[in-house]
């Protein structure tokens, strides 16, 4: 653990601890189990109150695990996100995140440099320019938003794959994590991360990924939902422990496959 | 299966009018149904369809998360319990019995006859046609809410069930009128049972 948080510049690692320890924010926290009607007629129905809060919770997250491993079982590492014709191209394309656009992360092309880390050979930071002349390919595919929306985009880049490969990655690890300029974070599963179309990103719409996208590099993967696709990455780890996320922290499921 | 033979022994004036297999079912059903509405109106509220959202009084989970964690949870039970309903429903010949068969004509006298208050309940153990309309509709409408749910759960490893649907965006919106055609019958079914009290204690005690 040590090892993966050390300070990164520009980010506050007090602020990333104090986000893992909490399961969830406080003001949402007292509403997680609140129901009105329905969970009334639940209890009329049943007969008995079988949501006190901390046990329900428990059990749900439980649950959630399960669910983990469910789409783990499910996620066919060949099966492609279908792609789109440019002219389905969503624009313009919806900017979403847990801060307002203004606030987006300003990350200084010249001082960027991408931290890599864990079980790999080749610990190098990388450039900008490096990481551009990385191979690079495209895919127009629809965003996935947990909130039920969906947009679709059309994204460039170099397959993640490709990128590990180049780290001498350890691919039987269990994980890659993904930590951001701004403090966020999210772990995803190896499968996903060697999936032909998740992509480190660095263009969107052909142009440079423009900040509110994720400037200078994102995580793009079509088989899970918005919220596991960082962006802003500033540092990717290979490992066989689950460091968890922003939101999956929170409460929201790990897995969140498509 | 001591169920399963009070189900073909139905016919039998002292048997159960709902065997046990129904009984129990049912009520595991409705507990599902009712967190996966309550819990599906708070996840709807994050991405609104139409003009309007569910008043939060009235959602569960009290957030996003929340709602999904309850979506994601009963939904095992929903599609398990309905599986098993749906089989028993088949194999005992229960739906073939009890739903069939629906005729236009039934249906409209016997609407008529409910609406002023002359039709008969003497025997529970025969469905009129209204009832078997709306338990049929509802057993449609059960299966085509799971499928275009598990078509927005994994609209990608099951991209063929996407598409028959219209794709994701339009199945957000079958998911969403398989709902209301759902919550339309449960408010005429819980009148009804409220209006016929032995109905409610037939689908409790199983007489
Ligand atoms: C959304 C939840 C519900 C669904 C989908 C549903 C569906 C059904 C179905 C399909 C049947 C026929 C079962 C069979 O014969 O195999 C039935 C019977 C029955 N249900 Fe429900 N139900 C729900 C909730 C409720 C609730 C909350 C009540 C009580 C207020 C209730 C009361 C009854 C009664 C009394 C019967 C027997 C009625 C009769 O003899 O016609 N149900 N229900």
């Amino acid at each position: 653990m040590a090892r993966i948080r050390k300070p990164i510049p520009g980010v506050d690692p007090k602020l990333l601890i104090k986000d893992a320890a909490r399961l969830l924010p406080d003001p949402t926290r007292r509403l997680f189990l609140r129901g009105g009607a329905s969970l009334g007629a639940l209890t009329f129905l049943t007969g008995c109150d079988i949501v006190d809060g901390a046990s329900a919770e428990k059990v749900l997250r439980r649950i959630s695990e399960f669910n983990d491993g469910a789409q783990a079982m499910l996620f066919n590492p060949n099966k492609l996100a279908p792609t789109y014709p440019e002219s389905a191209i969503t624009r313009p394309f919806p900017f979403n995140a847990y801060y307002p656009e203004d606030d987006a992360p300003e990350v200084d092309a010249a001082d960027f440099k991408l931290e890599v880390g864990g079980l790999i050979d080749n610990k190098e930071p990388w450039t900008l320019e490096r990481l551009y002349a990385l191979p690079r390919e495209s895919q127009i595919t629809r965003h996935i938003c947990v909130e039920g929306w969906s947009a679709v985009g059309s994204w460039q880049g170099v397959r993640l794959s490709e990128f590990l490969t180049r780290l001498g990655a350890d691919t039987r690890a269990k994980y890659v994590w993904f930590q951001c300029a701004e403090g966020y974070s999210t772990t995803i599963d190896m499968p996903t991360a060697l999936h032909p179309q998740t992509q480190l990103t660095f263009r969107f719409d052909n142009e440079i990924l423009p900040r509110k996208y994720g400037f200078p590099m994102k995580c793009r993967m079509p088989t899970k939902l918005g919220f596991k696709n960082p962006k802003h990455v500033i540092g990717v780890h290979v490992t066989n422990k689950d460091l968890g996320g922003y939101w999956e922290d929170k409460g929201y499921n790990w897995f969140s496959g498509l | 299966m001591a169920s399963i033979d009070a189900a073909n022994a139905s016919d039998r004036p002292s048997a159960a009018i709902h065997p046990l297999w129904v009984r129990v079912t049912h009520w595991i059903n409705a507990i599902a149904m009712l967190v996966m509405i309550g819990s599906g109106w708070e996840i709807y509220n994050a991405s609104p369809l139409f003009g309007f959202a569910f008043p939060k009084s009235i959602t569960l989970g009290g957030w996003l998360a929340g709602a999904l964690l309850w979506h994601f949870a009963a939904m095992w039970v929903l599609a398990i319990n309905g599986l098993v309903y749906v089989l028993l429903g088949i194999v005992t010949g229960r739906f073939r019995r009890k739903l069939w068969p629906i005729r236009p004509r039934d249906v409209l006298a016997d609407t008529k006859a409910a609406l002023t208050f002359r039709l008969r309940h003497d025997d529970l153990t025969v469905y009129n046609s209204v009832q078997r309309l709306l338990y049929a509709g509802v057993l449609i409408a059960g299966v085509v809410i799971v499928l275009s749910g598990l078509a927005l759960w994994k609209p990608i490893q099951l991209q063929e069930l996407a598409a028959m649907f219209g794709g994701y965006e339009a199945a957000r919106y079958v998911h969403f009128f398989a709902m209301a055609a759902i919550v339309g019958f449960l408010v005429v079914h819980v009148i009804l049972a409220i209006v016929v009290p032995k109905s409610l204690r037939a689908i409790v005690t199983g007489r």
